[in-house]
């Protein structure tokens, strides 16, 4: 019955403690290359990080070299100009510029307040078992394909439209201008408001979040104070998670800036700018949906790459400034930086 | 004691009227937006069941496209078509987006970690329809023709970012001991992160792939000008080749009438593929975790 431990008389020096105490196992044996397999391993996936870096400078470089013609060609005047005119060779992206800032906007304004709403309700006011399954059907619109808003708003939305709320809203509304001319249903009125539909979950969703996030303490001081549940939500929680909130709207804004399909199907399609909601337009996305594949000639394909390039630095700008203001406010940067 | 209370009561002034009725307005206002956002979804869900199961048969599913004039035919081209884009795109994305989560989550604790986060953050951002630019530059631009390879290429450079986000947090979940206890057991860290770590996380990152999976999956606008659609039968990765979504938008608008029944079909077969995949993938997950643990 030798013991490991003893079973070395000729080892030279002093024994450690321990292996005089206690069995010994063997030793692992370490493998050779061991520490080579680790160093792989963490470059390689290394390598798999610094192609996210990479894909963003390849869309980059692409979209640089595809529009160079145009922007040689044009300079400024491309997005100061409204003539596009392919046989030509004339481009000038101002129309398409229009329709889609125009877009985005009456979006914004039709989704912002209820998405505040819906998220305020979720957190703040609903009973517990309706929380997880309204949560549930804001996330599934998320998860509708474009296509499917588009053919849903091509045939339902668009006729009703047609049919009543537009002429309802030359009757009452008809005054202020943005509601007047001829009523065709497709229109700019139609294109806000699907885009409004897409981009409530994503406003509303991390608005939840950036509500979640308030300290439970600002609302208990609040209500200590003798708020009621309206002064507590509007002091110690919408104040505190504004800038949360603002980056969630920006970011609704980012998607509504690049959305292609649903816009495409239903706004007409029509290079003018007009004051009212209710004439066709066009957008940035909508003209390269529509004419890229169909592009002849350099000079028409470089202009319609250039479009992609706007839209790519524009929406790049507004996902990039979003997300500061949401991680200050859910990862505790210093806050007086960006509120 | 109660005296004390009672006392104290009677001192505090009573909410006034307005505050009251601000804060009930406010309630009522919360309620309200949460039914006319609920308005929409609801009829769209509607509208598909409705118009979509009318049109649907077994015709839908194993016929081509019947030319303009014949009534008839299915999309049986496109549901394939889309299963091969989808397919291929998620075999280039998935381990490229996984790689980069595990980087993140075990190495990424630098400035470069958190550049390349915000990077992948602000690429999720980027409109689907550039990237089928991008993806038209570097890859039909280079063969001189369409390809269902163009459009994986399109959908994979979608997937991988929001796959790497979801990844890095489901493997943030695992605590740290027990990436400890694998390495006082001699686990070289490698075998540690893929055989304790992200097997651990397993559930966690296939729910973000099916995610990322079914954001692409309807995806329409990269593909336009990448696989372009066909209206015949191919199965090479190498030619234009039909996918569902575009032949939903196809459809939808031509000006016959038998085409929009197509294309409703279409689009239900479509939302239930992608509700139906995330479902399926939830449950199995939440199965497989439970008889692990």
């Amino acid at each position: 019955m030798a013991e490991p431990a003893f079973s070395q008389p000729l080892m030279p020096g002093p024994q450690p403690l321990e292996a005089v105490r206690a069995p010994r196992p063997a030793p692992v044996q370490l493998r050779p290359g061991f520490e080579g397999a680790d160093y792989i391993f963490k470059y390689a996936v290394m390598a798999c990080a610094l192609g996210i870096l990479g894909l963003l400078v390849l869309i980059v470089y692409e979209l640089a070299q595809g529009s160079a013609l145009s922007w040689h060609a044009f300079h400024f005047k491309f997005f100061t100009s409204s003539d596009w005119d392919p046989v030509n060779e004339q481009f000038g992206a101002m129309p398409f510029v229009y329709g889609t800032l125009v877009s985005s906007l009456v979006a914004l304004l039709l989704a912002v307040p209820l998405a505040i709403g819906v998220a305020v309700f979720i957190v703040e006011m609903c009973p517990r078992p309706l929380r997880a399954p309204l949560a549930f059907f804001t996330e599934l619109l998320a998860a509708i394909p474009s296509v499917i808003y588009g053919i849903w708003a091509m045939f339902i939305l668009v006729p009703l439209l047609r049919t009543d709320v537009e002429p309802f809203l030359a009757r009452t509304l008809g005054w202020t201008g943005f509601f007047e001319g001829p009523i065709y249903g497709l229109s700019m009125l139609a294109a806000g408001i699907i885009l409004a539909i897409m981009i409530l979950p994503i406003i509303s969703s991390i608005t939840r979040e950036v509500i979640r996030v308030v300290p439970q303490h600002q609302r208990e001081a609040a209500l200590a104070l003798g708020a009621t549940r309206w002064e507590m939500i509007r002091i110690g929680v919408l104040r505190n998670a504004r800038a949360g909130i603002a980056g969630a709207i920006i970011l609704g804004l980012g998607r509504a800036l690049g959305e292609t399909m649903a816009v495409t199907m239903v706004i007409g399609n029509r290079p003018e700018v007009a004051k009212s909601l209710f004439a066709p337009g066009y957008t940035m996305a909508s003209v390269l949906a529509n004419e890229f594949s169909e592009a002849t000639g350099d000079t028409y394909l470089a202009a319609l790459i250039e479009i992609g390039l706007a839209l790519f630095l524009v929406t790049i700008v507004v996902n990039a400034l979003a997300r500061l203001l949401v991680w200050s406010v859910t990862r505790g940067l210093p806050k007086g930086a960006l509120a | 004691m109660t005296e004390a209370v009672h006392s104290v009561a009677a001192s505090i002034t009573p909410v006034s009227l307005h505050r009251r009725l601000a804060n009930h307005l406010a309630t009522a206002y919360a309620v309200l937006s949460v039914i006319i956002v609920l308005v929409p979804l609801v009829a769209i869900f509607t509208y598909l069941v409705i118009k979509g199961v009318g049109s649907l048969n077994w015709a839908f599913f194993t016929q081509l496209p019947k030319p303009v004039g014949e009534s008839g035919g299915g999309m049986a081209n496109a549901i394939v078509g889309s299963a091969l884009i989808l397919g291929l795109a998620s075999l280039m994305g998935v381990p490229f987006g996984v790689g980069a989560g595990i980087y993140l989550s075990e190495y990424g604790r630098t400035s470069f970690g958190n550049l390349v986060r915000f990077t992948a953050d602000v690429l999720n951002g980027v409109p689907s329809i550039v990237i089928g630019i991008v993806a038209y530059a570097i890859v039909v631009f280079q063969q001189k023709h369409f390809s269902a390879f163009a459009g994986s290429v399109a959908l994979a450079i979608m997937m991988v970012p929001t796959i790497s986000r979801t990844t890095e947090e489901m493997l943030l979940l695992v605590p740290t001991a027990l990436r400890e206890a694998a390495y006082g057991l001699g686990v070289s860290r490698w075998r540690t992160t893929l055989s304790v770590t992200l097997r651990t996380a397993l559930p966690g990152v296939i729910t973000g792939i099916m995610l990322a999976f079914a954001r692409v999956a309807g995806e329409t606008a990269p593909l336009l000008f990448t696989t372009l659609g066909n209206e015949f039968w191919n199965l090479h990765m190498n030619q234009p080749t039909a996918a569902l979504s575009l032949q939903i938008y196809n459809y939808a608008k031509s000006p016959y009438d038998d085409w929009h029944r197509q294309a409703w079909a279409g689009a239900l077969v479509l939302i239930l593929l992608i509700v139906g995949a995330i479902s399926a993938v939830r449950i199995a997950v939440s199965r497989s975790y439970m008889g692990a643990s």
